[in-house]
């Protein structure tokens, strides 16, 4: 495992990454990307099992699916600098001809990206599907999968949540991005989750909590022990507490920054906030 | 004339439970899914022989679709099972985002559909699939005619790589192509050779074409009879050669007007050779409540219907 602190390095490369692709182009998703970097880093820098070159079937190796397509940035990012494709492709992020599409997508054949999503509510039946897949091939690799907490609000999710309990799906953890944010407000008065922990362990699965889901060790350890819970007959969710926005100080709390670029101004503001660590794309 | 001998009325979605048993046998990876219709959809043979290999996915068909999905991550080739429905409208989103824009390679298998569902009525009776399913990029669309051309389907798509959409029915009827035949998608089948009029026809309503014909083989007109089981992608050349010789056309599908073969027969002709065309279809309504032979009767989607559409058009000519 990378030391903490070049990981913290990558952390804020990663914001400044998500801030640049964003206002390039003047559209995308920067606050839920930016509460995610700390997620996205430990996923594919600590806590993920991969393959050096990408393959679609994945057989072998952990995989991770995206629900919430619309934070592609801190995806692509984090993909980029994990060497699924050169860093200087994040200059093409929502341009035309580009892989970069402005939510993901397997069909101009980025590497890391398995499946489409965008449209809300359907990457936990497409992770379960890969995990029984995995089972099918006494492939004991677990299947990761993010999705937003206002997500949660999409039926089919409920139904995936049913079937993975029912079919004991042990080498899948679904992690919710739970910022308590949504397009229209905070989700309490957009439609109220209610208690999401006793939701899920009353489907059947295990349930933990980070609270510093902005913390990298935090995470790292969450997630460690989120591993070791797998195989043993249920699903596992885990809730991350963080903060959209996380990092640059006038995006955090709230939901204004969830699908708008800031300006040249803003931007510097920003980037100022997060000094260049490992160096811009 | 050809003569076709009906071997005995079976229902299509037999020919597809039969293809499954089969592919279950030959190709390990082909794992199948249901949302509870396992006995409607005749999944049960599959289902005793692979357990490990069927997935009851209870009634979630939009659960269904993702998973069907997921699971080719891995090299699954996966045949979901519902009514025509829940297969398609219903699960809509599903299949353009997670199966047909992902390129993954699912096989959509339905039931049930069109009218002749039967008494269970209209919220059954699907009669836009052909066109919601037509109109995603890259989808593979098939409507067979019978048994035998069912079977062969379901095992020719296990071989194709991408996204299929196979339609079937509920009613037993005529089984006429033949046995152990060779499925090619894409390629339409002539059934008659005809030089007064072109009678394009899929599903079931195949078999009554070609009982029109006869009658119309009665009153000297002769009709050559084309059996589209691939609706997407199109065997045009079969089309235009006929069309070139006869002038005129019949569609004829268990299906609404909008959507349906009549309209992708309509384009390849506007393009190449505009003709007089004739639509035996349902013209933007619902089903009803009724047993199979009765609503086509009422919709005119019979050899009865078949028949004045031909001569409709040909006085067109």
């Amino acid at each position: 495992m990378p030391d903490i602190n070049s990981l913290n390095d990558l952390v804020v490369q990663v914001r400044r990454d998500i801030l640049r692709q964003v206002h390039r182009v003047n559209s995308g998703h920067p606050g839920g990307s930016l509460g995610c970097a700390e997620f996205f880093v430990a996923l594919f820098q600590v806590l993920m099992e991969r393959n050096e070159t990408f393959d679609m079937n994945g057989h072998n190796e952990d995989l991770f699916f995206l629900s919430n397509g619309h934070i592609s940035p801190v995806f692509y990012s984090v993909l980029a600098r994990s060497g699924y494709f050169s860093v200087d492709e994040l200059n093409t992020f929502r341009h035309i001809n580009s892989r970069l599409q402005g939510h993901p997508t397997t069909h101009e054949g980025l590497p890391g990206v398995r499946i489409a999503s965008g449209s809300l509510g359907q990457g936990i039946s497409v992770a379960i599907g890969a995990a029984e897949a995995k089972k099918l091939n006494n492939d004991a690799h677990l299947i990761y999968t993010l999705c937003g907490d206002g997500e949660l609000q999409e039926g089919q999710n409920w139904e995936a949540i049913m079937y993975a309990a029912g079919h004991k799906m042990d080498n899948l953890i679904v992690t919710v991005d739970y910022n308590g944010q949504q397009i229209d407000g905070s989700t309490d008065n957009v439609l109220p989750l209610g208690n999401l922990r006793a939701k899920f362990e009353a489907f059947g699965w295990t349930v933990l909590d980070i609270t510093d889901g902005n913390n990298l060790e935090a995470i790292i350890q969450g997630m460690t022990e989120a591993k070791e819970l797998t195989g043993a007959g249920k699903p596992i969710c885990v809730l991350l507490h963080t903060v959209m926005g996380n990092g640059v100080d006038f995006m955090m709390h709230t939901h204004a920054w969830h699908g708008k670029a800031p300006n040249d101004e803003q931007l510097e503001i920003a980037l100022a906030q997060n000094p260049v660590t490992l160096g811009d794309y | 004339m050809k003569k076709y001998i009906d071997t005995g009325k079976k229902d299509t979605r037999s020919g597809f439970g039969a293809g499954l048993t089969e592919l279950g046998k030959t190709n390990e990876n082909v794992v199948a899914l249901c949302a509870d219709l396992t006995g409607s959809l005749k999944m049960d043979e599959f289902k005793s022989n692979h357990p490990k290999r069927f997935f009851q996915i209870g009634i979630a068909e939009a659960n269904m679709m993702g998973i069907a999905a997921g699971m080719t991550i891995g090299g699954k080739i996966p045949f979901t099972g519902t009514f025509a429905n829940f297969s398609t409208g219903r699960v809509y989103d599903q299949i353009r985002q997670s199966i047909a824009y992902s390129g993954k390679n699912v096989k959509i298998c339905a039931s049930h559909a069109g009218i002749t569902l039967g008494e269970d009525g209209a919220t059954h009776q699907i009669l836009e699939d052909i066109g919601l399913m037509k109109m995603l990029p890259g989808m593979t669309v098939i409507n067979t005619c019978d048994y035998n051309q069912t079977k062969a389907a379901t095992l020719a798509i296990a071989d194709y790589n991408g996204p299929v959409y196979l339609r079937f029915g509920r009613p037993k009827v005529a089984n006429f192509t033949p046995d152990n035949q060779t499925f090619e998608i894409g390629k339409a089948v002539q059934l008659q050779e005809g030089s007064d009029v072109t009678i394009v026809a899929t599903g079931h309503l195949v078999w009554e074409a070609l009982l029109a014909a006869e009658v119309l083989n009665e009153q000297n007109i002769s009709a050559e009879v084309i059996n589209i089981h691939t609706i997407k992608p199109l065997d045009t050349k079969t089309i235009i050669e006929s069309v070139s010789k006869t002038r005129c056309v019949v569609t004829a599908e268990e299906h609404n007007y909008y959507g349906g073969l009549g309209e992708s027969v309509s384009r390849v002709l506007a393009k190449s050779i505009p003709t007089h065309q004739e639509f035996v279809s349902t013209n933007d309504t619902f089903g009803e409540s009724g047993t199979p032979a009765q609503l086509m009767e009422k919709y005119e989607l019979n050899a009865d219907a078949i028949v004045k559409a031909a001569l409709k058009v040909i006085a067109r000519k």
